[in-house]
Formats: structure tokens, C-alpha cells, sequence
């Protein structure tokens, strides 16, 4: 069986002693089904200490994966970006909802 | 609890993240990069030939030199324009209703054009101080009020985007609560109501729109002036 370096794993197949090392070596994902991440490397210096942060958070991932499933398409209509949007401003009301929950009862607004 | 009506403008924070990250780094999302296809996705499609036609239409009265602001300038209008579109969304937090960010827009990009035209033509630059045709009399008040009106700039640019938007977002809670409180007791004029918020509304995306474009709009006069 040829070993693998444990870095190139994907994070299911990384044994849990192994998971130091793994979390130490991520540059970024060497998943072939990916499309490349154009957006975030143009705009992040590549190997820098910001885009292994990124990375690590999964946030460009995320948002290429659903990028290139819902807008990126031929024939792509308003449903990609619209849920987008609810995703957005479900985020906001989320971090509202403490600043907000005052308002529920109140007699003067 | 202390009720103010500017407690919309408030970012609060969860989780030590406050609102505003999210708000600034927001536009991100829906402003993908070109990818190596010759024709791109929808949005993208749309999105270029905007940025295309305000760029070439934005440019044209600058000269050749100017041309290297075209970056600065399209990412700007492309950047406002999107902030203030996001903020009329429920529950979203508009970072351009905060002065601190719109002087912190203003005043680096305005100081920049007045320098390059103190460096590169520091005699044409200062003319500008007095228009053609002056009364000889006036010259010295004119220059004076001149000064004053150049240093006035970057207030004005900041204080103008800053101003709509928190008084457009102003009004449309001032009015929203006035018709859910109405409506019990009143309900015609609660329609009413409603009416004027849905017209206010409608401004609102306008004005969005427009004042991202009057900040650049002037922001390229400037540097036409000193380029």
C-alpha cells in the first residue's frame, strides 16, 4: 500500500494522532474536483499568513463551491443570488437579534 | 435601555465580531472574480458591462494620465454602490451611514489629487484658486473663499454620503412605525402610510445608487482638475 503525506489527505481520511500535522501543513486543498479558487488567490498574496486563515475557516471554499454550483452556470437565473441574500440577511438578523429582542414588548419606539 | 432612534446605526457584536465586518466584507460575495471562460456566467456578464460602461463614461473628460485612477475609481463606485444596496436589506448594517468610514473614503483619495496637482503643475493648480474673468478688486476675497471652498472638499464628500443614507434609513423607520402603530386605529391612513413608505423606498434604492455615483463622479473632477 503507498503511503500518502499525511497533508494531502482529505480531513476524513487523517488519523486523529495525525490531525497536528495535518492542521499544520494545510496550504490549501489539493481536492482535483475543485475548481481553482481565482477569486481569493487574486486578491490574497499566495502562501501568505492571511489566505492560510482563510483557508482554515473554509470561507473561500464554501463560497466557490456554491458559486460554481448555483451562479457559475450557463444558464444561471436570480434563485443563485437571491439565496445569497436571505443567507445574508438571516446572518444579520442573527447578530441583531440581542440588540432587537427590546423592541418586542416596548410600548414607545 | 436608552431609546434613541439612531440605535439602527448601532453594529452590534456577537461573538466579538461586530456587524460591520460582516457589512464591509459583504460585497465580496456578489462580485465574483472573471474566470478563464471566454463567456462567463450571467451575473458576471452583467456585472462587467456595467463596470465597463461607467468606467469608459466616467473617464472620458480625463486625459491620459488621469487614466491610471480608473482602478481606484471603479472599484470604489463598484464597492459604495453595493454597500448601500445591501443596506436597504432587513436587518443589514450599512457601513456608509458611519462618517468615520465615508472621511476615511474622502479625504486620502481627495488629499491624493490635490497633491498630484501641487507636484506635477504646482502653477495650474494653484490658478485654479482664482476663476477667469475675476473683477481685480474681488482677487483676494475670491482666493480666500476659493481656499476655503478646496479645503471644504473632503468634509462635503463624507458628510453628503454620510448624510442621505442615514437620513433615507432614518425615515423609513420613522415612517414603517408609524404605520404599524396606525394600523389598529386607523387603517386608511395606515395605507396611506404604507403608500409613502413604499414610494420612500423606491428613493431609497435610488439614492443608494445615486449618491455612490455623485462620490465619484466629483472625487474624478477633482482629479481632472489637478491631473
Amino acid at each position: 500500500m503507498s503511503s500518502v503525506p499525511i497533508v494531502e489527505k482529505r480531513l476524513m481520511d487523517v488519523k486523529l494522532g495525525e490531525l497536528g500535522t495535518w492542521i499544520g501543513g494545510r496550504d490549501f486543498t489539493p481536492n482535483g474536483i475543485m475548481h481553482p479558487f481565482a477569486t481569493v488567490r487574486s486578491l490574497v498574496k499566495a502562501n501568505s499568513k492571511l489566505q492560510k486563515l482563510l483557508y482554515f475557516c473554509h470561507i473561500p471554499l464554501a463560497h466557490n463551491r456554491y458559486y460554481n454550483k448555483y451562479i457559475n452556470v450557463k444558464k444561471g437565473g436570480i434563485g443563485g443570488v437571491a439565496m445569497m441574500l436571505v443567507g445574508y440577511v438571516a446572518l444579520s438578523y442573527m447578530w441583531e437579534f440581542d440588540h432587537i429582542k427590546h423592541d418586542r414588548w416596548r410600548k414607545y419606539h | 435601555m436608552v431609546l434613541s432612534l439612531f440605535d439602527q446605526f448601532i453594529s452590534p457584536a456577537l461573538f466579538g465580531v461586530p456587524l460591520m465586518a460582516i457589512a464591509l466584507v459583504a460585497p465580496w460575495l456578489f462580485l465574483p472574480a472573471p474566470g478563464v471562460r471566454w463567456l462567463n456566467n450571467r451575473l458576471l456578464a452583467l456585472e462587467t458591462s456595467f463596470i465597463g460602461r461607467f468606467t469608459s463614461q466616467l473617464f472620458a473628460p480625463i486625459n491620459k494620465s488621469g487614466h491610471k485612477w480608473a482602478l481606484i475609481l471603479a472599484s470604489l463606485m463598484i464597492y459604495l454602490i453595493s454597500v448601500n444596496m445591501l443596506g436597504l436589506l432587513p436587518y443589514t448594517f450599512t457601513p456608509t451611514t458611519q462618517l468615520s468610514m465615508n472621511l476615511g473614503l474622502a479625504v486620502p483619495l481627495w488629499l491624493a489629487t490635490v497633491l498630484i496637482g501641487m507636484r506635477n503643475q504646482p502653477t495650474a493648480a494653484l490658478g485654479h484658486l482664482l476663476p477667469e474673468g475675476t473683477p481685480g478688486p474681488l482677487i483676494p476675497v475670491l482666493i480666500i473663499i476659493e481656499t476655503i471652498s478646496l479645503f471644504i472638499r473632503p468634509l462635503a464628500l463624507g458628510v453628503r454620503l454620510t448624510a442621505n443614507l442615514t437620513a433615507g434609513h432614518l425615515l423609513m423607520q420613522l415612517i414603517a412605525t408609524a404605520a404599524f402603530v396606525l394600523l389598529p386605529m386607523m387603517p386608511a391612513v395606515a395605507i396611506m402610510t404604507t403608500l409613502v413608505l413604499l414610494l420612500l423606498t423606491i428613493l431609497e434604492v435610488a439614492v443608494a445608487m445615486i449618491q455612490a455615483y455623485v462620490f465619484v463622479l466629483l472625487m474624478s473632477l477633482y482629479l481632472q482638475e489637478n491631473v
